[in-house]
């Protein structure tokens, strides 16, 4: 009885195990004074963009729908929960206010996934890829754009600066180009592994279950899916929507960490969006336990290797380049089954199955 | 007045954005890819010139020759090694996401070359423009020409596509690529030659952008890039005359709504246009119906 359990869970023991112990292994150097401050303080962001990588391989890898956009939702999370976070910062002990404020930006992206995933899904391929950056920018125009505020005569929202005028017992919630600032700094190294951990359960028994199985049909063949009675609007929007919401607890992560969020096209853009996305094509699209690991590796490593640092992001994209054309080309494909033949046997045959 | 004056300044940012849209809606129309990277080849365009022109002091035309050398050689090797061996690949994803790599890595080749900050252009028209209506209205030198050269560009292109065989090739290869190949048509020497063509009409709109707007970052290509995308989905892709017309629609909302309604919201506006009608006429204005096939 149990050994089939192992067998049926073996990929998601090891992902769980492999996460338990870098997590043991980091917590004990942290606390042996093993790090430096400065990698220290990267480990929670690693957490968020390893779960933002998570969220976007369940849309890019599972769904099979590219999106470019999904710094967005983590924007959302992140302005949300901060909101909530300064609304209550006074009358709530921190606990509660901040698994609350999870709930709550997880809710908000949740739903902006939702609604947004209406009109983007009934788009195809390069469409819903352009239309997705689309709502990101706009997502992210719009929070820079606008100035939100409550005080004693209830909420006011201007476009501009002069307009913006609030009493002196209000508080600014969104502050323009400013941005949120002033939010409590709560999320740590422990809370984010536990998000991560959460995510990757969610993320993985969806994949797993019956729905999971419906979502990837369609990715396969949405035609023959839909001949045999499945409702692919229903369960594209599903896979979408979890997918908004995953980002979204990242965003909570974020806001919690930095607690000023100023100029907000660094974290959110579309340079944002595609960091993620390199994440997912290096870690192997439609590989959950490939993101994480390619989202630590990659943010991580820099720190390591600081004289490499200028050249980052130029040996990102010529990686990118390079993963795609050796994981997707046609002729690759067919040179690498006649070299490695009996050795990758694996590996094409996952491969074929990540068609999308 | 001042009215006109921006409707004027939209219509010349709207031939900006229209010359990009036409390098989009060609590629896209017949190598049915988008290339996410033809905006950074206006960057790298604009680099060219202002390196030939500003600082080593050539005549202007000599510089924008060499930019329209230099992104056509650059369009052309991108295809040959980055996109054509995934153009049978099983998945559509795929040469997406390799141009969203070629486009990073461009935009961080310029930066490591020229570094993050902004270079400051000379404008290649020092013409002063007219002014109308007793000085109530300035038109600028720039605008004028912008708008004179992608008129010209629009009908050299409709020349050459309905005119010559190669031109008439890319129909046949945008209209079916193995009924093509059986009518003895060379459909990767065709899909070189839109790529070639569309850096080419990139380097220009680069020369343009850069005269109108004169400063010079790695990322100055990705916005206008982005945005010629969404006029050429607006105008119908594949459609020439559609990107055109869609070039210069998103050109005149945006300053409209730039001037009169909030600069920071301007690309919002831009980007619902898009939606907006990807929901309504996903086809666009001119585009043709494609059906799907079971």
């Amino acid at each position: 009885m149990k050994n089939s359990f192992l067998q049926k869970n073996k990929d998601e023991l090891l992902t769980y195990g492999l996460l338990l112990i870098f997590w043991i292994v980091m917590e004990v150097m942290r606390r042996g004074g093993m790090l430096t401050s400065h990698f220290s303080s990267m480990l929670v962001p690693m957490t968020y963009y390893a779960i933002g990588a998570v969220a976007l391989n369940l849309c890019v890898g599972i769904l099979g729908e590219l999106s470019i956009g999904h710094a967005g939702f983590m924007c959302i999370g992140a302005f949300s929960s901060a909101i909530f976070s300064l609304l209550f910062k006074e009358t709530m002990p921190t606990a509660p206010r901040f698994f609350l404020a999870f709930l709550v930006g997880i809710a908000f992206s949740a739903l902006f996934g939702f609604l947004i995933g209406i009109p983007v899904l009934r788009l195809k391929g390069d469409y819903l890829a352009i239309v997705t950056l689309a709502f990101g920018e706009i997502i992210k125009n719009i929070l820079t754009a606008i100035y939100l505020g409550v005080d004693s005569k209830g909420v006011h929202i201007a476009l501009n600066m002069t307009n913006f005028k609030i009493e002196t017992d209000g508080i600014k919630l969104i502050n323009g180009a400013q941005g949120v600032s002033g939010t409590p700094r709560n999320s740590s190294f422990t809370i984010g592994m536990i998000v991560l951990f959460l995510a990757l359960f969610v993320t993985t028994n969806l994949i797993k279950s019956r729905d999971g199985r419906a979502i990837m049909s369609i990715r396969d063949n949405r035609i023959a899916a839909e001949s045999i009675g499945i409702n692919v609007t229903r369960y594209k929007m599903l896979a979408f929507t979890i997918s908004a919401a995953i980002a979204g607890a990242a965003g909570v992560l974020f806001s919690h960490n930095v607690t000023t969020m100023t100029n907000i096209s660094n974290y959110f853009g579309y340079n944002a969006s595609i960091m993620l996305l390199v994440y997912v094509v290096l870690g192997g699209i439609g590989n959950i336990r490939g993101s994480v690991i390619a989202a630590m590796i990659l943010y991580l490593l820099p720190e390591m290797m600081r004289g490499l640092n200028r050249y980052r992001m130029l040996i990102y994209a010529i990686v990118l380049i390079l993963m795609m054309l050796f994981n997707w080309a046609p002729a690759m494909v067919d040179w690498r089954k006649k070299t490695f033949g009996a050795l990758f046997k694996t590996v094409t045959k996952s491969n074929e199955k990540e068609v999308a | 007045m001042s009215f006109l004056t921006y409707l004027i300044n939209g219509l010349s940012l709207g031939s900006i954005y229209a010359i990009i849209a036409l390098g989009y809606t060609m590629v896209y129309g017949i190598a049915k890819m988008l290339n996410f990277a033809h905006g950074d080849i206006i960057m790298i365009g604009s680099y060219i010139i202002f390196s030939a022109v500003t600082t080593s002091g050539l005549p202007p035309f000599a510089g924008l020759l060499i930019a329209i050398l230099g992104c056509t050689v650059l369009g052309v090797v991108t295809e040959r090694v980055a996109y054509r061996p995934l153009r049978q690949a099983s998945s559509k994803l795929a040469v997406l996401i390799t141009a969203i790599g070629v486009s990073y890595l461009l935009q961080n080749v310029a930066l490591l070359v020229f570094g993050a900050d902004a270079k400051s252009f000379t404008s290649l028209i020092p013409w002063k423009g007219i002014s109308l209506a007793g000085g109530a209205l300035q038109i600028k030198g720039i605008t004028i020409v912008t708008i004179v050269v992608s008129l010209i560009i629009l009908f050299c292109l409709q020349t050459f596509i309905h005119k010559t065989k190669n031109g008439q090739a890319m129909l046949a290869v945008a209209e079916d690529k193995g009924a093509a190949t059986l009518m003895g048509i060379d459909v990767n020497k065709t899909i070189a030659i839109t790529f070639a063509i569309g850096s080419s009409l990139a380097a220009i709109a680069g020369a343009l952008l850069c005269s109108a707007y004169p400063t010079i970052t790695p990322y100055i290509g990705a916005m206008p890039g982005i945005k010629a995308f969404v006029a050429a989905v607006f105008g119908g892709i594949g459609s020439i005359p559609g990107a055109m017309i869609g070039g210069i629609v998103l050109g005149i909302v945006e300053i409209l709504s730039r001037t009169y309604i909030s600069s920071q919201l301007a690309d919002a506006i831009v980007f619902g246009i898009l939606i907006i009608v990807l929901l309504v006429k996903p086809t666009g204005l001119l585009g043709k119906q494609i059906q799907e096939k079971v």
